[in-house]
Parts: structure tokens; C-alpha cells; sequence
């Protein structure tokens, strides 16, 4: 808190240094996670709107975003998943911004509705290999993830505690690829950030709960993740980059968060 | 007398003028030519620096010989076995399937097909060559997958086969622009000896042209080769990138969507970077030899 207050200060006399100066429109650089596309799109889009300032989005991943951010390459690292305690300890401070769910999606011929999240887990691990043995189709399961270090990836195996264990049959390198597969496989199964869920794909309900803003703000949806603003502790941010991380951690931009298919966390 | 003394005179300065000229001209393109030996000799030093400490960390038989790759997982392994056979069987595949069907119309272009017929053909052939690889990929990914899946009847489709069958239409712009070049260059004299000792055109073609043209045909396909083995973009959209040891309809991992596929989220330093790096060496150390190898035919083709 000393800390905010304190950049918030020092915020406000860079302000008033460069008030003299006519107007600063250096621009604000966000880099990380692919699924914060959306998010950090709208709200970037309204902010040049009502101040001028632009923000450039450079889609990474959550690691090169944390690693940018802590690199000084970048004002704001976006990672769509908790810091971890060795990067806390690199002097990172992580403020959320929204929570995301993480839909399981499959074909829409499937005629599975519903999994509870320790039969997807299950399904993952290659413990259950055929739609039959959870009341579908009798077909082998086509299990589509993420590449290794992917913030969806990790978001999902750790909600369902299968990290390092999935048998995956497809690691693709972007949600679109996952959706464009699943899509097109009937005896797919694969999991996407919910804002980019499309309705070539049917989400499934996790222990009877369908995946939406309301379900995922109180916590019932439980394959969920933090989409997380990352910051240096000890390093100022510049005066435009401030203004954009209050501005869409005020709570005055939050239609623009809903906007984008994720639930805002102020 | 007069004259011829100075037109002399004026000859030597000019001749002096342009010789400087020359020479710095000359000095232009030395380091032009420089920058580009500069390039190839900054990314050898670079790989070789950043591929040598993960080698040394995890053990060279270990490396290349290790059969499982979990860069992320609590406990990682690091064996580039999979990668290294994969890229290998891949591109062997799309050889023996490119190479018949690219030699093929490369001698019909070249001897058989009408002015008109070629022209059209070899518009084609230099289309599909400027189609960028990512376009290869999603073809593959929204056609073929799905279509391996329904024709074998396997769960998924995305697998080695599917990148051998876009890996091959990739190589075959390559080996038919190359191919074709090399039989244009066949002396007509040898055709026309041929056919007026009485063979048939057929005969001539494959008895006379094509062994006249051995080398270069040979050079097209390693150059198809080198195309093949260095895909990434296309190979990983429908090869499934899962590190398994290869086989025709399992989802597999290339060397180079194992480097592409991990790079962005690697931290720097980090033995799963590092390691990268010496995947993309040992990647690397694989096309200098297919260069030296089509040296060696280009070398033969000359000296005869």
C-alpha cells in the first residue's frame, strides 16, 4: 500500500512537471499473456479514447511478459496466471485485474454435457481414454492442450492438479489452433480461456455449473485463473503507464473488462 | 604528331579515373560481400556458444540420445531423440513422396509440354512456391487432419504423416523449378544424336537428358531436403508437437517446432533455453551438411 501511495505521489508531481511541457503521449507497453488479447485490447482501445495516450499489447505468453516486464522491456507485464514465489522474490508485484474461466470445450456432436473436474482431470492423465466409460459416444478421446509454458496450460493443469502429467494428444501453440481443432474432431476434448470460446465448440458444465461471469465471480465455476498486471516493485512506472494501470484498476473500466468475456476483480 | 601525343595523354587520365572508380567500386562490394560472411559467421559463433553449456550440462549421448523431453516438468529430461528421428523420417517421407512426382513433371515441362501447357504449369509451380508456409499449415490443419482422420480411421489426424504429405507439396516447387533448369541445360545436340540413331523420345529423355542432367536433379533434391528439414510454421500446425518417438500416425515434435514451440516462454539462462539453443544447433550442423552435400554435386556438375 506505502508503495502504490508513493508512486501515486511521485505520479503526481511527474504530472505536474510535464504539465508545463504541453502533454506527454509516449506510449504505454504491455507485454505477456496471448489470452489477455481481448481484455487488454478493449481497455487499451478506450483509454487512447478518452486520453490520447496509446497502449501496444505485444502477445508473448505470461513468461516472456514477466520476464519483459522485469527486464524493463515493457511498462506493465500482463500474465494470465498467479506470480510464482521466485518471482515475487525478483521484486514483482502482481495486482489482478480480472478472473478468467478456463472453458472445457468439445465438439458439439459430443453428447457429454457435464464432467466433474476430477473425471477431466482423470481424462487428462489417460486414465479414462473413450467417451463411452463417461456416458458419451463410444470413442477414444482426443486430448488437445496447450505447448509447455502456455498460461492457459499451466492455469488448467494446476486448477486440475495434473501438472506434468497430461497425455496430451496435440500441444498447440495458440487458443485458436485448440478451438479450430476441437472444431473439427468429434472426439476431441480441450480447454480454452472462456472470452474466446466460440460456438463451433460446446463448453462443457463442470460439476453442473456452465461456465459464465456470474458463476466465475463467486467462485462455483471452479476451472478459473487470475489475469494478473505485473509490475516492479522497485522501479517507477512512467506517468502514461500509471495512469492506464488506475484507470483500469479503478473499477471505471470494468464495462469495458466485461466486454471482453472476463469478470472484473475490482 | 601533335594529336596522337595527347589523345594518348587524355587516354592514360582517363583510364587513371577509372580505375579509381573500379577500385572503389570494387571495395563496395568486398563489403557487401563481407556482411553477408559477417551474418553467417556471427549466428555459427552465437549457436555454437549458447548450444555447447547445455550439452555440457546434460551430457552429449544423454542429449541426443535421450529418448523423452519434458523441459517444464518438476523433474526435467532433456533427450532430443524423438526430435531428431522425427525431422529425419519426416523429411524422408516428403522426399520420397515429392521427389517422383516433381522429377516427373520436370522432365514433361522441360521436354514434352507445349509452349503454351509450360507456361501455364510453370505459373503454378512459382505460385505454390510464394505461398507462405503458414498458409501450407492451415490447409493442413482444416483439410487434410481431418481428412487423415476419416481415411484411417485413427482418433486424431494431426500427426507425422500430415506434415510428411504438406512437407512434400512444400519441396516440390523447389525440385521442379531446379530440375527443370537442369534438363533446359542439356545440349539439344545429344537429344537430336539420339533420336536420329532411332530411339524413341521417351527413350531419349531417360536414357539421354536425364543422366545429362544427374547432378542438377541431384542438387534439387537436396535442396528440397534442406527446405523440408528447416519448416517450422507448417509442420507445427498439423504435426500435434508432442514429443513422441515417431511413427506414421502419432502426434509428433519436429527440431525445429521443438525450438519455435518453447522459445517465447523459456527464461533466459535457464537450462530449458539453453537447451533450445543446442536444439537449434544440432538442427543446424544437419543443414550444413546438406549444404556440403549439395556442394559436392554442384562441384561435380562443374567440373565435367
Amino acid at each position: 500500500m506505502k508503495k502504490r501511495i508513493r508512486l501515486f505521489v511521485t505520479g503526481m508531481l511527474l504530472t505536474g512537471m510535464l504539465v508545463g511541457c504541453g502533454g506527454n503521449k509516449e506510449a504505454v507497453a504491455t507485454d505477456g499473456s496471448t489470452s489477455m488479447n481481448k481484455v487488454i485490447g478493449a481497455l487499451g482501445e478506450a483509454f487512447e479514447a478518452d486520453t490520447g495516450i496509446t497502449v501496444t499489447y505485444n502477445a508473448t505468453g505470461s513468461g516472456a511478459g514477466i520476464q519483459a516486464v522485469q527486464e524493463g522491456r515493457c511498462d506493465i507485464g500482463l500474465s494470465s496466471r498467479n506470480l510464482k514465489d521466485e518471482e515475487k522474490e525478483k521484486g514483482l508485484i502482481g495486482t489482478v485485474l480480472a478472473y478468467d474461466g478456463i472453458a472445457v470445450i468439445v465438439n458439439p456432436d459430443n453428447t457429454v454435457d457435464n464432467l466433474d473436474i476430477n473425471t477431466i482431470a482423470k481424462i487428462y492423465t489417460g486414465e479414462i481414454t473413450n467417451w463411452s466409460e463417461v456416458g458419451g459416444n463410444d470413442a477414444e478421446i482426443v486430448l488437445i492442450g496447450r505447448e509447455a509454458g502456455s498460461g492457459t496450460r499451466d492455469g488448467f493443469e494446476s486448477i486440475t492438479e495434473t501438472e506434468d502429467k497430461c497425455k496430451y494428444r496435440q500441444e498447440l501453440t495458440s487458443t485458436g489452433d485448440v478451438i479450430t481443432t476441437v472444431a473439427s474432431n468429434p472426439a476431441a476434448i480441450g480447454y480454452a480461456s472462456l472470452a474466446s470460446v466460440k460456438e463451433t465448440v460446446k463448453a462443457l458444465t463442470v460439476e453442473g455449473i456452465a461456465p459464465s461471469e456470474a458463476t466465475i465471480k463467486d467462485g462455483s465455476y471452479v476451472v478459473q485463473r487470475p489475469f494478473v498486471l505485473v509490475t516492479k516493485e522497485d522501479t517507477q512506472l512512467s506517468e502514461n503507464a500509471q495512469k492506464f494501470f488506475d484507470y483500469i484498476t479503478s473499477g471505471e473500466a470494468n464495462e469495458f473488462i466485461s466486454s471482453a468475456g472476463v469478470v472484473p476483480a475490482n | 604528331m601533335h594529336t596522337s601525343i595527347f589523345l594518348e595523354f587524355f587516354k592514360r587520365t582517363r583510364n587513371r579515373s577509372t580505375e579509381i572508380i573500379e577500385k572503389v567500386i570494387q571495395g563496395i562490394f568486398l563489403i557487401l560481400g563481407l556482411i553477408t560472411v559477417g551474418c553467417v559467421l556471427l549466428i555459427t559463433v552465437y549457436l555454437v556458444i549458447s548450444g555447447i553449456p547445455a550439452i555440457k550440462e546434460i551430457g552429449l549421448i544423454h542429449f541426443l540420445f535421450g529418448k523423452e523431453w519434458a523441459s517444464t516438468a518438476a523433474e526435467p529430461k532433456y533427450g532430443i531423440l524423438p526430435f531428431i528421428l522425427t525431422s529425419v523420417y519426416g523429411t524422408a517421407g516428403a522426399i520420397l513422396m515429392g521427389v517422383p512426382v516433381g522429377f516427373f513433371a520436370a522432365v514433361y515441362l522441360s521436354k514434352v509440354a507445349s509452349k503454351k501447357v509450360r507456361a501455364v504449369i510453370e505459373t503454378a509451380v512459382n505460385l505454390l512456391a510464394g505461398i507462405p508456409s503458414v498458409v501450407y499449415g492451415l490447409v493442413g490443419m482444416l483439410v487434410l487432419v481431418p481428412a487423415i482422420r476419416e481415411v484411417f480411421h485413427v482418433p486424431d489426424g494431426a500427426s507425422l504423416l500430415a506434415a510428411i504429405v504438406v512437407l512434400a507439396i512444400m519441396v516440390l516447387p523447389n525440385i521442379i523449378k531446379v530440375s527443370v533448369t537442369a534438363l533446359d541445360a542439356v545440349p539439344k545436340e545429344f537429344e537430336d544424336a539420339s533420336l536420329a540413331l532411332g530411339a524413341t523420345p521417351t527413350e531419349t529423355f531417360f536414357r539421354v537428358s536425364v543422366p545429362a542432367a544427374k547432378s542438377g536433379i541431384a542438387a534439387a533434391v537436396v535442396l528440397g531436403v534442406g527446405r523440408a528439414v528447416g519448416e517450422a510454421m507448417a509442420v507445427m500446425m498439423v504435426a500435434g508437437n508432442v514429443a513422441n518417438m515417431p511413427s506414421l500416425f502419432q502426434s509428433v515434435r519436429f527440431l525445429t517446432t521443438a525450438v519455435s514451440g518453447e522459445m517465447a516462454y523459456s527464461s533466459p539462462g535457464s537450462l530449458q533455453r539453453n537447451a533450445l539453443f543446442s536444439i537449434a544447433l544440432v538442427l543446424f550442423l544437419f543443414i550444413m551438411l546438406i549444404n556440403a552435400t549439395l556442394n559436392f554435386f554442384l562441384k561435380r556438375d562443374k567440373e565435367k
